[in-house]
């Protein structure tokens, strides 16, 4: 701690040079903490897949339903312990800005399949009383500033007219990433209000698996029930369903961390110029610590220190500007359902912030080190 | 008494035994120093003297150990010290040698207080203890009421005082001067030749010192002059 002193005057012998750096310390890693929110979004459905959960979508494609009936042949399938189904709304609520996920459920089986989803007993059995009751996300119900009991009309441009619902439930997650902007409503409100071709027809099914290293078993055995048949299946776990949605708008990992690689190499080169340059014009300096009784291996440790003290100072500046931002949530309006850094992505992104600090320092640290007094001295 | 014959026992404070220092430059051999004796005894204060290029500095740095010989020995209280290794040396210089530059080689970002602090830095002193001798340093060299003061805001001369406080502060047992008074002004340059005075007379310091300056030169008890890479002339002052 006697040294830190000599540290903190080399860093503020040029305050702008210093300020410039530790600002692109903390904009990389403002950077790198939006681009791991971001992944985390896309990845979201991912992370939260349940291992036991499969989903079964039509074999065409996803907007292509399934029949109802479909249901008590997937439950006869060994392995298999729950099956509930959906069907995508797709509404517009007030303006189209306003994206969220509309679901008709089927009530009686959607909790069993996701108990991840806590709503209070009272709350969900009056949305199981009101056949036009509506459960929404919490954080849903916070952006349009919604409470229970409120009419809320949804324009269905798919379904056509303007469907009104009343809020019975408020559903929240057990984890940071679980996705608290869904809207689900009454499968029979679905049915009897919509257009007559849905009757009888589903979205997607999800169901439960027994053991989740029977899914291959249960996956083939689900579409070779169907095999066929009108409406082929298509049967995924639900984690590589997850992922193909993800790789649908392109290789979004790919190309993160592309971004995030020339950022923080441009970081390198540029912290690393700076701590040379700070080396260089200080040669005599350094050569008059040697001279008075500091050894090389000191001389190279206060380079080193100086480096770690931008990155760390800069690091955590520019991590705690991108918490401060990830904690007010999906800045896009809903494009971005789950938009948060994890402490763990904060420790990695301190981690990389520290990594530069090594690498940018170690070659001005080590010609530090292996000036010669006498040397440095004569080019005075 | 400075000797500069090879003498019979190694009894001086310093004892330089042939010594040669050579530089290769391309195909070309540079023989700086050419078996060089020297024996410097406790207290004294020597100057050396010689045109450029005559080797002044070359020794100094290697009685310093800051360079290595090419032959010969240098033994320093008893302790040969040419054969030490580079990390052994560095430990060896903060105990023993002071250094004042020409150029005075404080850090401009620390206070007069913490330039001469760093050299107790190394030591195992307290922070009160280190504060307690830094204080001593600075009022021996007049100095204790500009502690809080940036090199920016010093005098050539006064930097000089904090570059010489420096060098005092651990306590070495000799101090090598580079051109103490090269960079300053005739009444500074005074003010810093009796500084050294004081240090030698009083504070039993050995002093070796090399200068381009007589008047410096005049001060010390002994000046020797390099020519060619050997010392060839002494003149030795009465105390």
């Amino acid at each position: 701690m006697k040294f830190l002193p000599l540290v903190l005057a080399n860093l503020g012998r040029k305050k702008i040079r210093t300020a410039l750096t530790l600002g692109s310390f903390a904009v990389a890693l403002f950077l790198f903490g939006l681009l791991v929110a971001i992944r985390g979004a896309f990845n979201q459905g991912i992370d939260v897949a349940g291992k036991d959960r499969l989903m079964i979508i039509n074999r065409t494609s996803l907007i292509q339903p399934l029949p109802l009936p479909y249901r008590d042949r997937i439950l006869r399938i060994p392995g298999v312990t729950a099956v509930t189904f959906a069907s995508w709304f797709g509404g517009v609520y007030q303006d189209e800005k306003n994206f969220f996920p509309q679901f008709a459920v089927d009530s009686e089986t959607y909790r069993n399949v996701y108990p991840e989803f806590a709503i209070p007993a009272d709350q969900w059995a009056a949305f199981l009383e009101d056949r036009m009751g509506c459960v929404a996300g919490a954080s849903l119900v916070q952006r349009f500033g919604w409470k229970i009991g409120d009419r809320i009309p949804i324009r269905s441009p798919f379904f056509g007219g303007v469907w009104e619902f009343n809020l019975r439930a408020i559903y929240k997650g057990q984890r940071a990433q679980d996705d608290l902007t869904q809207f689900w409503f009454q499968r029979k409100y679905f049915e009897e209000k919509g257009p007559p071709y849905m009757k009888g027809l589903v979205g997607w099914y999800v169901l439960r698996i027994s053991n989740p290293d029977d899914a291959v078993r249960v996956t083939k055995a689900i579409d070779q029930e169907f095999a066929n048949s009108a409406y082929e299946t298509r049967t995924q776990t639900e984690a590589a369903m997850a992922a193909s949605f993800v790789k649908q708008m392109g290789n979004i990992e790919f190309l993160i961390l592309c971004i995030g690689s020339v950022v923080f190499f441009t970081l390198l080169l540029v912290t690393g110029n700076t701590m040379a340059i700070a080396v260089r014009e200080r040669t005599a300096e350094l050569a008059v610590l040697k001279a008075v009784g500091y050894s090389d291996r000191f001389v190279l440790g206060i380079v080193l220190a100086e480096s770690l003290t931008l990155s760390v100072v800069g690091g955590a500046l520019g991590l705690g500007l991108a918490k401060a931002f990830t904690a007010g949530g999906d800045p896009t309006g809903g494009m971005l359902p789950v938009f948060y850094l994890p402490p763990a992505s904060l420790a990695a992104g301190f981690a990389l912030a520290l990594a530069v600090g090594v690498a940018s320092g170690v070659i001005p640290a080590f010609s530090a080190m292996r000036l010669r007094v006498v040397d440095a001295l004569r080019r005075v | 008494m400075v000797r500069l014959g090879r003498g019979a026992a190694n009894k001086g404070l310093i004892v330089a035994r042939d010594l040669d220092k050579k530089y290769v430059r391309g195909s070309e051999e540079i023989h700086v120093l050419q078996g060089l004796n020297l024996d410097v005894d406790a207290g004294e204060y020597v100057a050396f003297m010689g045109p450029s290029g005559s080797g002044k500095t070359t020794l100094l740095n290697l009685l310093g150990g800051l360079d290595v010989p090419s032959a010969g020995t240098i033994t320093v209280a008893g302790d040969e010290i040419t054969h030490l290794s580079r990390r052994r040396l560095t430990e060896w210089r903060a105990r023993h040698v002071g250094f004042i530059f020409q150029m005075y080689n404080l850090l401009p970002v620390l206070t007069a207080f913490r330039n001469v602090e760093l050299p107790l830095l190394l030591t195992h002193l307290s922070k009160a203890e280190r504060r307690q001798h830094v204080e001593t340093a600075l009022k021996v060299v007049g100095l204790q009421d500009r502690m809080a003061h940036y090199p920016r805001q010093l005098s050539g001369g006064q930097l000089q005082r904090v570059a010489i406080a420096r060098a005092i502060v651990a306590d070495p047992t000799f101090l090598l001067c580079d051109e103490p008074t090269g960079d300053l002004d005739r009444k500074s340059a005074g003010e810093i030749l009796d500084l050294l005075d004081v240090l030698v007379r009083d504070h039993g310091k050995t002093v070796l010192m090399v200068t381009h300056d007589p008047r410096a030169a005049e001060r010390a008890q002994v000046t020797l002059h390099l020519e060619k890479g050997s010392l060839v002339e002494s003149e030795a002052v009465p105390a």
